[in-house]
């Protein structure tokens, strides 16, 4: 067969695209080691090593070459995700069960990347979630809320022996107080005023989680100047979640969370930069990515407002996956020369 | 720090690519030498193909025509060089699908002897149908790589005003510097054939595009400008992006208007001509010498001084890269125009034709192989590059699944094949290809349609002529009943058995009537069984064609 032209590409590769975007997640790591201690590290490799596995037996299974497949580095990045997305205080095999999944069942059952519906790492998140909601919300409380930061050994301990250790060094996420609070009747200003919780609201929202969040911002940053993410999702997303959260905010502080809590309290960053922008399963054309990040920030609201979790992201980039090829399909951009 | 010839706007997508020309624009334009041999497709243009007026033994002259046009979009074809009609046969032809096609081989004699010209100072005195009747017996074609008959588009309905003559001198492609070179050293000839082709299509105003890049072909055709004291000719750069040179992506760097998808730029009162074809425009009308020989770039790796050359048209390749030392066996590929948009030449023995701006060969060790493909994780880079704000990730999803209908809804007709989405793919999916394959697939369904839809109109029409046929014969005989009955009335007892006789004669013929004898009845076995055979024949077409049907299904 003749090659057809273009008869010189770029050096552009899935591989390099996925290694940009692990790379980008580098700064929220560091904030999370600092400050929730080397635990995460712990399940990183975990998550890591059982997303290679299974997608190594997956290819073998399917007689494909498994080297290739991991070399495009998706499965890494999945597992980085969800890693991330866990507790660092979680027993370990809830992790290899969540990156084992969203392997398998996130992924490989639809046929590999570029086939899957649902971003994997979510899939597998809510899958733990939803089955192990205790050990899935015990989080590990920032070191600067210690006497002792949590050392290797204190983590190790968590994640393998499980229970030992892990009441004296966690605390319910900021989110979650204030809508446990809000549901015993007791208003946000109290709540942070409290002696019991008031300690890990820190300055803006959340003692830790504001450098976290600021960390997957930076990395966010990186991936829009260098266009390896569009611009429109987390735009949409965040502008979203900014303008519901403070028209509620000015309507009744009292009762609604604010602006600075939903931002940086919780995984928003995360989900606007790296989660909602997974390109397999979101939207492509400009317009349709608007509607899905905005998507996503609604639903990340309205869920966190008045769902049965503190945390919505997971279930609301869900959601918008499926929405995503009807949004496609309606938002064709008009073509050169169209009308 | 804007200044004041450039143009303001921005077409969507493109690339900056790395231009690569900067090695054959150092050199001036040479001659390539005279070869024994010249191969001339009758096609090289869109349209149909020339038809040859000579015949093999025939002496003809430089600029001879050896193939007269043949309908409305079409042009004529001379003879380069004078020489000898050696035969005129298929022939390998520069064309992506590598096949051949009918040529007109001349050996030279190497007198270069021309025909009697007769050179034209003044084409004001000449009416401006002669004039283009004069451009397409010239054998002029869009020079850019197109090949469509310039003369065609130097005469628009009359009621199309053209307002705005553009020349295209914005060459985007990497390697290829033709055009620039052109620019360089013939500016005043573009300036004159611009102003034939204004003269012609009384346009307005006129506006020649070049890329930023091209400083001194930019200051050549500045200088040529205020020399000949031209009011309505304007000068305009566009930004270097690739594909700065498509048609309508320079209408809008230059105008800010685009051309409707389903119209051409006469709609919007312009047209739109390459800096090649203006100076081929002056040659032809004032000095008489019609489309002979054309710039070509030799480029790329294989090409130890990469230069351009005025090569002659029909001059083999091999040929003319031997002349340039380089060493056919190392070389990996060659390809005719640009790296984005020319195709590969499978043989090289194929000519130099009318849109050959470019040969770009390449050795062996740098000839890089595609990666595989890897599956499409729909990044929408492919969207972002496109200058026609396509979604290539769409387009190729529906032409993988062979959905027809969905792909022309995301408008693949609108894809102009640039090869930016290929560019930039990630997952190195050959987009465009799968894009011709849906374009080629569609005009085959279309084309068989219309097959079909002829097919059905001349099997309802037979039907129709049947029925009307019986029914015919069926008022005869009721007329014909009729009569008989009247006759019945009228007749007595005494004639009755000679009446009835009449009637069962007549009832006779009747029936014979009514089944029309058959031409299959009464056969002789050899007759027979050639029927039978033909049946057999028939049902087993029939059977590969449900086959074939079910394959393509």
């Amino acid at each position: 067969m003749i090659a057809s032209s273009p008869h010189q590409i770029s050096n552009a590769s899935v591989g390099q695209i996925m290694r940009q975007v692990s790379y980008a997640l580098l700064p929220a790591t560091l904030a999370y080691v600092w400050l929730f201690g080397i635990g995460v590290l712990v399940h990183i490799l975990l998550a890591v090593v059982a997303a290679c596995v299974t997608e190594a037996v997956v290819m073998w299974l399917r007689k494909r070459s498994a080297l290739n497949s991991l070399a495009d580095g998706s499965a890494i990045l999945t597992a980085l995700l969800l890693a991330l997305a866990i507790p660092s205080i979680a027993p370990w095999w809830i992790t290899v069960l969540g990156s084992v999944f969203a392997i398998l069942f996130g992924k490989q059952l639809y046929g590999g990347l570029g086939y899957n519906p649902f971003n994997p790492a979510m899939l597998g998140y809510a899958m733990l979630l939803i089955s192990f909601p205790l050990e899935m919300t015990r989080w590990p409380a920032a070191f600067s809320l210690l006497t002792d930061a949590p050392s290797l050994s204190d983590s190790i301990n968590a994640i393998f022996n499980h229970g030992v250790t892990v009441d004296a060094i966690s605390a319910a996420t900021p989110l979650d107080t204030l809508k446990t609070q809000l549901g015993r009747g007791i208003e946000i200003s109290e709540t942070i005023r409290s002696q019991e919780f008031g300690k890990i609201f820190g300055s803006m929202s959340g003692v830790g989680w504001e450098w976290i969040n600021i960390g997957f911002l930076i990395g966010g940053l990186y991936l829009l100047i260098t266009k390896r993410i569009a611009w429109q999702i987390p735009f949409a997303m965040l502008i979203s979640i900014i303008i519901l959260s403070s028209t509620f905010y000015l309507i009744d502080p009292q009762h609604f969370v604010s602006p600075w809590m939903h931002l940086l309290g919780g995984a928003t960053m995360m989900g606007a930069f790296f989660i909602a922008t997974d390109p397999v399963s979101a939207c492509t054309s400009a317009r349709g990515r608007l509607y899905y990040g905005a998507g996503i920030g609604i639903i990340i609201f309205v869920i966190r407002t008045w769902g049965g979790y503190p945390e919505g992201l997971a279930f609301a980039v869900l959601l918008m996956n499926m929405a995503a090829p009807t949004i496609d399909h309606y938002t064709q951009p008009r073509v050169f020369g169209g009308r | 720090m804007s200044q004041p010839n450039n143009a303001v706007f921005s077409f969507p997508g493109g690339l900056h690519l790395d231009e690569q020309k900067s090695t054959s624009s150092t050199v001036p334009i040479s001659d390539s030498p005279l070869p024994k041999q010249l191969i001339l497709p009758l096609s090289q243009h869109i349209g149909e193909a020339a038809v040859p007026c000579v015949s093999v033994g025939d002496k003809v002259l430089k600029g001879q025509i050896i193939a007269h046009a043949e309908g409305r979009i079409s042009v004529a074809l001379h003879a380069p060089t004078s020489g000898t009609i050696d035969k005129i046969e298929n022939h390998v032809i520069p064309h992506a699908s590598g096949l051949s096609a009918p040529c007109i081989f001349i050996n030279s004699d190497g007198e270069d002897k021309w025909r009697e010209r007769s050179p034209c100072a003044d084409y004001t005195t000449i009416a401006i149908e002669e004039l283009q009747q004069r451009i397409r017996n010239a054998g002029i074609v869009g020079m850019g790589g197109a090949g469509f008959p310039s003369a065609v588009k130097l005469a628009p309905h009359s009621a199309q005003k053209v307002d705005t003559l553009i020349l295209n001198g914005a060459e985007c492609e990497p390697f290829i510097t033709c055009d620039d070179m052109l620019m360089r050293e013939r500016a005043a000839e573009i300036i004159a054939g611009l102003k034939i082709m204004q003269y012609v299509l009384q346009a307005k105003q006129c506006i020649i595009g070049i890329e930023d890049n091209k400083i001194e072909a930019f200051a050549a055709l500045q200088t040529a400008i205020d020399a000949d004291k031209c009011e309505n000719i304007s000068l305009k750069r566009v930004s270097t992006k690739y594909p700065a040179g498509g048609e309508r992506q320079l209408i809008y760097s230059l105008l800010g208007q685009e051309v409707d998808s389903d119209q051409r730029p006469i709609n919007i009162g312009v047209v739109c001509h390459n800096v090649a074809t203006a100076a081929a425009v002056y040659r032809a009308i004032v000095h008489d010498e019609p489309l002979l020989s054309r710039i070509v770039t030799l480029a790329g790796s294989g090409i130890p001084q990469p230069r351009n050359l005025e090569v002659l048209i029909g001059t083999p390749i091999d040929s003319l890269l031997n002349n340039a030392h380089a060493s056919l066996d190392e070389l990996g590929n060659v390809v005719m125009g640009g790296p984005m948009m020319g195709f590969i030449i499978e043989h090289l023995h194929a000519p130099v034709i009318k849109t050959t701006n470019c040969l770009l060969a390449t050795l062996t060790r740098d000839v890089k192989p595609k990666p595989a493909a890897l599956a499409c994780i729909r990044c929408g880079d492919c969207a972002d590059v496109c200058p026609a704000y396509l979604l290539p990730q769409q387009l190729y999803w529906f032409s993988r699944a062979n959905e027809f209908d969905p792909i022309q809804e995301y408008h693949l007709f609108d894809c102009i094949e640039c090869g930016c989405c290929d560019y930039v793919c990630p997952s190195h999916i050959p987009i465009v290809q799968y894009i011709r394959h849906a374009k080629t697939a569609i005009w085959q369904q279309e084309s068989d349609t219309k097959k079909s839809n002829h097919a059905r109109e001349r099997h309802e029409k037979r039907l129709e002529r049947l029925e009307r046929v019986k029914r015919e014969k069926k008022e005869s005989h009721n007329r014909k009943k009729a009569a008989l009955n009247k006759n019945k009335e009228n007749d007595v007892d005494p004639k009755k058995a000679a009446i009835l006789a009449a009637m069962a004669r007549a009832n006779k013929r009747k029936e014979g009537l009514d089944s029309a004898p058959k031409n299959t009845e009464n056969l002789t076995a050899d007759q027979q069984q050639q029927i039978d055979d033909a049946d057999a024949r028939r049902q087993s077409e029939k059977k590969a064609a449900n086959n074939k049907d079910k394959d393509s299904a």
